[in-house]
């Protein structure tokens, strides 16, 4: 069995499942029922000068019936006793020496930061983690996201931190920017020994189309919150790899964003994460989903051949490129197994709708392009009379087939289809060799 | 509706139907959106080319899926207005469901009839509360259409010329209405309160219903084609066929849709507490249905005798093997010879095998023929054309006859097939009146679901 245990710039966990800062990690009582399930570390709910918070504070987007696709929250930080919270992380240490305890932090002046993070560190955190990212509530207060969308004050109020603190320091950062190297490198120059990204995003989740008031409702009206959950994760992806590809970070970074499973903890990890935090899939599911996490993500590691989770770390980054060396001469084109496919022609109408009229019917009539194969090349403003394909009678009837010639290789149909194996892109060899757009323009041959 | 005909809509409790379970209740609301979330919204769906009145069925499942009731209810009533009873009645393992894409898949098939049952009948619960309709009335136009036997296929077609502002009236020889619909569906599929609940809103569209009255006998035939624009016959079959054989009029004999019309509708009808062994005569779905239907009600032994093998018989395997379920046996290969009487009063039933030739006797206090029904007798038949077996012949496209002000759909054109087939049919012959008459219908069948009020 691989060994799942990490050292993030000096804070040591079993596993890198952690809880993110959040209602999971709310109290002592929590934090020590996840740790004897598998969590292998947690960052605390935000501590900060206390806060009242609302009812109702949580409102979902379902997709296709199922619950929490993404959450939309708009609570604060904790809104119990920083005394409370302090016994209760002295405890939780106490218990549990070889669990991450991370604090997420989040005051506003200098003197306020010192004290924060001195009765952090009495308190026995091994690590701090600096709120820069809450994009709700708490950023009308200048705090939160307004100081991760300043990259002067991010890099002051962290340097500030650095001055006081004894143990791990990590920015979180907010994606409510246009560009996440900016207060990411902002970071780095104010010191910090680490990253975590991403928070949430600054959104609205919805109205109650009943009473056309906004969700989650407090009484008649709600406001912006910040949204999570399975549907940021590839912007959360996004950013992580940004980071890790930027020459100017290297420091270690915590993966945040819609991680529900090991395969989605695997890919922040490949990403170049060193931990990752966890929250609305516990919020969905409870504690208990670290099970499988851990279990999976040691399974994957043993299949992979690594030892270590560590080999995982960052191995998917040098294949994230620029699109202008991407290789223009590399191509696939869809093939539909007859044996496999049931007949839904949900490839066919994607196509024929969705992408460049290239599958047919074989029972017609049929609508895409049959005209000779130019890849669309040509002007296409007749709309032609379906044509009536013959259709062999011993084959169902319903199947498909692909315009090999005129398929642009969009990968649209693999994705519609509801069958795993059924429609496949296959590999066109190539012996032209690899040429990218940014070869072209070197050569001055663009087009 | 007259009041007449409200007091008459009043069914009485005590029939013997009332005690039957429901063998496909009403989805709740997370029921029907798991099952709706299933469907993948084939595109030219096999579900919906196997339904034989053409309902887009992906359209009105994914319209479940995002909370368009009204929207799900009127893409199936636009193709099928019998969208009510058909959700419940339709063999959908031998039509939609039967060609869904998940059996290739080795799936179980989306549960269509249900949902269609949860969409219409939400539908029509909101059209209640909000007063509301689907199908708003449109402007009177001059068209009279006479229609003769209110079944589904007269009711059907007389709600799509009613929403277009036609007057249709229909005469029905019986005190009730809905034909096979209130008489002749076994009651664990759909029970007679339910078949008048939906004639009931039918005729609200704007249908004229005539009871006890009967084409031939009250109202003359010519007179009648004088009269109106347009003639439809939806008459359906007459009585039950009897096999030609001694003792066949002896007492406990009974045709299978007279007997399940008692156990429907007839008031203090009662056969669990004189018969004890019942032999129905048969292999299409009557037998089956009649067969489950005493072994519901205690019938201690319930045979099917069919003369031939079950890979070959008529009755669908799912209705079969539901029955099966209740305690019915199905015999194969028995030609029945005798019906045997004991003081006129069934005794048993002498039968040859008719592989073997060996004689057999099954001792039974019932006997119950259900190898078809009778044509109708016609009134029409110096208008019409007839094929061999006694149907009405009929375009296709339009179900016009050799006449044509003359349309006729359902049984007795098909010789007896589903409430679906009825209700398309009906649609067919009023689309097809409102193009001989130059009306465009605002229910435009190109652009199913969509409804120009």
């Amino acid at each position: 069995m691989a060994d799942l245990s990490i050292n993030m710039c000096g804070i040591k966990s079993p596993n890198p499942f952690w809880l993110a800062s959040g209602p999971p990690a709310n109290c002592g009582e929590q934090v020590m029922r996840a740790f004897d399930i598998g969590w292998g570390g947690a960052v605390w709910k935000t501590l900060g000068t206390p806060v009242v918070n609302v009812s109702s504070r949580l409102a979902a987007v379902k997709y296709s019936g199922n619950a929490i696709m993404g959450l939309n929250n708009i609570e604060l930080i904790t809104d119990r006793p920083l005394e409370t919270n302090f016994k209760e992380i002295y405890e939780v240490k106490k218990r549990y020496p070889n669990h991450a305890v991370v604090v997420s932090l989040m005051v506003e002046t200098k003197d306020e930061w010192k004290e924060i993070v001195n009765r952090s560190i009495d308190a026995g955190a091994d690590g701090l983690e600096l709120n820069f990212g809450c994009p709700h509530g708490m950023c009308e207060r200048g705090m939160g996201s307004s100081v991760g969308q300043e990259p002067k004050v991010l890099t002051e109020l962290t340097s500030w931190v650095m001055d006081f603190s004894s143990v791990p320091v990590l920015v979180k950062l907010t994606p409510n920017v246009g560009d996440i190297l900016v207060p990411g490198e902002a970071a780095v120059q104010g010191g910090a020994d680490g990253l975590s990204l991403i928070n949430t995003i600054k959104s609205i989740i919805g109205i109650d189309l009943d009473t056309l008031s906004l969700k989650p409702s407090v009484g008649k009206n709600s406001t912006n919150g910040g949204y999570c959950g399975p549907a940021v994760k590839p912007i959360a992806l996004h950013m992580v790899a940004a980071l890790a590809r930027d020459k100017n970070i290297n420091i270690p970074i915590s993966g945040i964003g819609g991680i529900s499973t090991w395969q989605d903890a695997a890919e922040f990890l490949a990403l170049g994460s060193t931990s990752v935090q966890v929250c609305t899939a516990v919020m969905h599911n409870g504690y208990r989903i670290v099970e499988d996490m851990i279990d999976g993500l040691s399974n994957y590691l043993d299949d992979m051949g690594m030892k270590s989770v560590n080999n995982l770390i960052g191995k998917a980054v040098p294949g994230f490129i620029d699109w202008g060396d991407l290789d223009l001469n590399y191509k696939v084109i869809a093939k539909i197994d007859a044996d496999t496919c049931i007949g839904c022609q949900l490839c066919y109408i994607a196509c024929l709708d969705g992408a460049h009229q290239c599958i047919h019917t074989n029972q017609g009539p049929c609508s895409a392009y049959h005209g000779k194969s130019d890849h669309g090349m040509n002007p296409r403003v007749d709309i032609k009379q379906p044509i009536l394909h013959s259709h062999d009678s011993n084959a169902i009837t319903s199947i498909p087939f692909v315009d090999e010639d005129e398929c642009i290789g969009c990968n649209l149909c693999h994705l519609v289809c509801p069958v795993p194996g059924c429609l496949t892109m296959k590999e066109i060899p190539n012996a032209a060799g690899k040429e990218s757009w940014n070869d072209r323009i070197a050569k001055k041959t663009l087009l | 509706m007259t009041p007449e005909l409200q007091q008459q809509f009043q069914l009485s409790k005590t029939r013997l139907e009332s005690d039957f379970p429901e063998s496909k209740p009403l989805f709740s609301e997370s029921e029907a959106l798991i099952e709706a979330n299933r469907c993948l919204f084939c595109y030219d769906a096999p579900c919906t080319k196997a339904c034989p009145a053409d309902i887009d069925i992906s359209s009105f499942i994914k319209k479940i899926k995002t909370g368009n009731i009204r929207g799900a209810a009127t893409t199936i009533f636009s193709s099928n207005m019998m969208g009510i009873s058909t959700s419940q009645v339709c063999p959908v393992e031998e039509l939609c469901a039967g060609a869904c894409v998940f059996l290739e898949y080795n799936q179980s098939p989306i549960n269509i009839g249900r949902l269609q049952r949860y969409a219409v009948e939400k539908a029509l619960q909101m059209e209640k509360s909000s007063g509301r309709k689907l199908f708003p009335s449109h402007k009177n136009r001059s068209q009279k259409v006479a229609l003769i036997g209110a079944g589904p296929a007269s009711l059907a077609c007389a709600s799509y010329l009613a929403l277009e502002g036609i007057h249709p009236i229909i005469f029905e020889k019986n005190n009730l209405p809905g034909g096979l619909n209130l008489t002749g569906i076994a009651p664990y599929k759909f029970k007679s309160e339910a078949a008048l609940s939906e004639i009931n809103w039918l005729l609200d569209h704007g249908i004229e219903l005539k009871t006890g009255v009967e084409i031939g006998r009250d109202i003359h035939i010519k007179s009648l084609i004088e009269e109106y624009d347009a003639v439809f016959i939806g008459s359906g079959l007459g009585r039950d066929k009897f096999l030609n054989i001694p003792g066949k009029s002896g007492t406990n004999v009974w045709g299978a849709t007279a007997l399940i019309k008692k156990i429907k509708n007839e008031v203090d009808f009662n056969l669990s507490r004189s018969f004890n062994s019942a032999v129905i005569i048969g292999g299409g779905n009557t037998a089956i249905d009649i067969a489950r239907e005493l072994a519901m009600l205690n019938i201690a032994e319930v045979n099917i005798l069919y003369r031939r093998t079950e890979d070959v018989m008529r009755g669908y395997a799912h209705e079969i093997s539901g029955a099966r379920k209740h305690g019915v046996r199905l015999i194969e290969n028995i030609t029945p010879s005798e019906i045997m009487l004991e003081n006129g009063k069934v005794s048993g039933l002498r039968a040859e095998h008719s592989v073997t030739g060996e004689s057999i006797n099954y001792n039974c206090d019932m006997v119950i023929f259900a190898i078809g029904q009778e044509k109708q007798a016609s009134h029409f038949s110096e208008y019409l054309k007839y094929d061999d077996s006694g149907c009405i012949l009929v375009d296709d496209k339009t179900c016009q006859t050799d006449h044509p002000k003359i349309y006729a759909g359902g049984d007795s054109i098909n010789g007896g097939k589903e409430v679906v087939n009825a209700a398309a049919d009906g649609r067919k012959a009023a689309f097809a009146m409102l193009k001989s008459w130059d009306i465009q219908p605002n229910l435009d069948s190109k652009k199913k679901g969509s409804y120009h009020g």
